[in-house]
């Protein structure tokens, strides 16, 4: 299901901005109020939505998807209900792309072809999974192709030109430039070597490339958004939906708009990094 | 010297792709494919280089203390009237464990590869005691990471680092144990891919990291071999030890896989017991990907990590290394479990017996030898692994037997 992925990169294409990508975690804090939040990021501005699937030992996540991850497991948050709420969204909304974002394991526990199968039905669109280089290919990116999910690659600072055709060999849907060599919401990066390093995959790929990683406000959406297809803000999300919570950590009225204040303000950021250029 | 694996071997392991049957592989994010692939380029080297064997063997005689006795423990065989038993006394390599022998290897390659900076993950601190001394002796910085919980629990581990101008950084995410340590190690890694060495402390993580510990480790076997052809003028009829991530029993056990007479036990931490919270990732869990590597895994119907349990702070990890799946799966080594209460029995009986005060690890194997060596013939030679001292753990085990120190 690539075909949702590459009409919202042409429609931003057309209107000559980068694409907006979120990320939030799927059950954070709740389920029900992930689903609201869900519903609510297209409407605030959001072009792609990237859904993490919570892990206990996310070995390539800063502190803040890291807690959002465990919150969403305190309340029973599996890949079943990952699944369900990407089936609620579509039920109203089929337009925007979905990309699952996780880690290995508990896709193999599910069943790779169970997982496939179940993952198309509800509406994904497209995958991402962390700990899955080209050289375990075998293991679900091609499954995933074959299954007709998009496998969105990461590429990153230590990949170098020697590497950089078989990080893309079987990518598709998108690229995602990881801005810097570190974990999620750590540092921020420099837009200059980022700019650049966008400019070098693009050559060797048509695919849109994506840049994330350290983004955290619209000045850096709009700084990003400048040569690459589409920024991915993800920690600043999750970290409004943190800061939202009451003492207990329970969802409160401000969480959801906590999250689309943010969206909105990144979206015109990343609106705004081609104008002001 | 090892000798070459024969045709047909059970030591040719892994391919290419750093597998053993199914197990291992090359789980990682892509910023640190590029690093993990340099590594294996060099150990490669490495492997090749006479000057690096030279090199090591000289720190292991005059720094580690190597070769480490094969000791006929007489009174303990007594006791148990069978098997003859002997202890492979890791335990007085230098800084008290097998551990050094891994580092050591790793902490050259580092040196050759020009890396300043190494970073380790540790649980009950012994390996990352062996991490902090290696990098005192050759200058270089060290950091290592440790589970808060662990941190607290291990004191005078966390203290003796420090005395060896090592960074000990308390780990606060997930459940603050050697998992998390491990996660967080990775996630230093990734982001200090410049100058910084992950010396990996045990058997699992992407390859290359399995098969190169396991070779710094297999001095154990090959010491074992031919210490046994001196002393009794064949090789043992059984070799035991005790598993976490497994890296002394794998240590052991590597040199006589190809020989069909020798049986093989690897004895993992059940901690309460395999119906309660345990450490025994073979015998309470399923294949599953962490840390790098596809292997056994204590994990929940998600796929979901939980927390290992053992009273011993270095078996007490979810996973085991996945040379040890593979040998599991096709039967030449048979893994068998210990209970927290019987480790500490054990622990108590060979202090008393031989007046040698096992590591808490060390004694889960002892306990499966009480068990076992009664059922053997006397002219039965078994070995098995003393991978570490107890000292470390006297504090806790009297606070069990209820006297206040």
């Amino acid at each position: 299901m690539t075909a949702r992925i590459e009409a919202r990169f042409a429609l931003a294409r057309g209107e000559n901005r980068a694409a907006l990508v979120t990320f939030i975690t799927a059950g954070d804090p709740d389920h029900e109020t992930s689903l609201a939040i869900l519903k609510a990021l297209p409407g605030a501005g959001a072009d792609v939505i990237e859904l993490g699937m919570p892990f206990t030992d996310p070995m390539a996540d800063g502190p803040a998807i890291q807690q959002a991850g465990l919150r969403a497991l305190k309340h029973g948050e599996s890949v079943t209900t990952t699944l369900d709420l990407v089936r609620a969204f579509r039920a109203g909304d089929d337009a925007t792309p979905i990309v699952l974002m996780g880690y290995y394991n508990p896709i193999y526990v599910y069943g790779v072809d169970r997982f496939l199968a179940d993952a198309r039905e509800a509406g994904v669109d497209g995958l991402i999974v962390v700990d899955l280089p080209p050289e375990e290919d075998e293991e679900l990116c091609l499954p995933a192709l074959k299954a007709g999910l998009a496998f969105v690659r990461l590429a990153t600072p230590t990949t170098n030109d020697v590497r950089l055709p078989a990080v893309l060999q079987n990518t598709s849907g998108f690229v995602y430039y990881v801005s810097i060599a570190g974990i999620t919401g750590a540092a921020t990066p420099d837009f200059g070597v980022v700019a650049s390093a966008v400019a070098r995959i693009k050559r060797h790929t048509a695919l849109p490339v994506v840049v994330g990683f350290g983004v955290k406000t619209p000045e850096h959406a709009a700084a990003i958004a400048r040569g690459a297809d589409g920024v991915v803000v993800g920690s600043a999300l999750v970290d409004a939906v943190r800061t939202s919570l009451d003492g207990d950590g329970r969802a409160t009225e401000k969480t959801v708009s906590a999250v689309t204040d943010l969206v909105s303000a990144l979206a015109a950021g990343a609106r705004s990094g081609r104008a002001a250029a | 010297m090892t000798e070459q694996p024969k045709p047909n071997s059970f030591r040719t392991g892994p391919d290419d792709r750093g597998r053993f049957g199914i197990y291992g592989g090359r789980f990682v994010a892509e910023t640190l494919m590029p690093l993990i692939l340099e590594l294996e380029k060099e150990y490669e080297a490495a492997k090749k280089d006479p000057a690096f064997h030279a090199e090591m063997a000289s720190y292991r005689t005059h720094y580690i203390g190597r070769p480490s006795p094969l000791y006929f423990a007489e009174r303990l065989t007594d006791h148990l009237g069978g098997a003859k038993v002997y202890l492979k006394r890791e335990e007085l390599n230098h800084t008290g464990s097998h551990k050094v022998n891994n580092v050591l290897g790793q902490i050259l390659l580092a040196k050759r590869m020009g890396k300043k900076r190494v970073i380790a993950e540790t649980g009950a601190g012994q390996h990352g005691v062996a991490t902090a001394t290696l990098c005192a002796r050759f200058g270089l910085d060290c950091v290592v990471f440790m589970g808060a919980v662990d941190v607290a629990r291990q004191a005078p581990n966390v203290f003796r680092m420090k005395m060896l101008g090592a960074t000990v950084v308390p780990v606060q995410s997930g459940a603050k144990t050697l998992k998390d340590a491990m996660n967080e190690a990775l996630r230093d890694w990734v982001t200090n891919v410049a100058d910084t060495f992950y010396c990996i402390g045990t058997v699992a993580g992407p390859h290359p990291y399995p098969s190169m510990v396991r070779d710094f480790q297999s001095v154990i076997g090959d010491e074992t071999r031919a210490q046994m052809q001196e002393l009794e003028g064949r090789l043992p009829d059984s070799l035991i030890a005790c598993v976490g991530g497994g890296s002394n029993a794998i240590g052991l056990f590597h040199p006589f896989l190809d020989d069909p007479d020798v049986a093989i036990y690897g004895v993992e931490a059940a901690g309460f017991g395999l119906s309660g919270l345990n450490a025994a990732s073979i015998a309470g869990g399923r294949p599953g990907v962490l840390h790098g590597n596809r292997t056994y895994l204590l994990m929940d119907r998600d796929g979901q990590i939980e927390e290992g349990h053992s009273i011993s702070a270095g078996l007490d990890y979810p996973g085991i290394g996945p040379e040890h799946a593979w040998l599991n799966d096709i039967g030449r080594v048979k893994y068998l479990s210990c209970t927290d209460d019987e480790a500490v029995e054990a622990f108590q009986l060979l202090s008393k017996l031989e007046g040698i005060i096992p590591a808490l690890e060390s004694a889960h194997a002892i306990a499966k030898v009480v068990e076992l060596a009664p059922t053997l013939p006397k002219d039965h030679l078994m070995v098995v692994n003393l991978s570490g001292r107890g000292d470390k753990d006297v504090p806790q085990v009297a606070e069990l037997l209820g006297t206040s120190l």
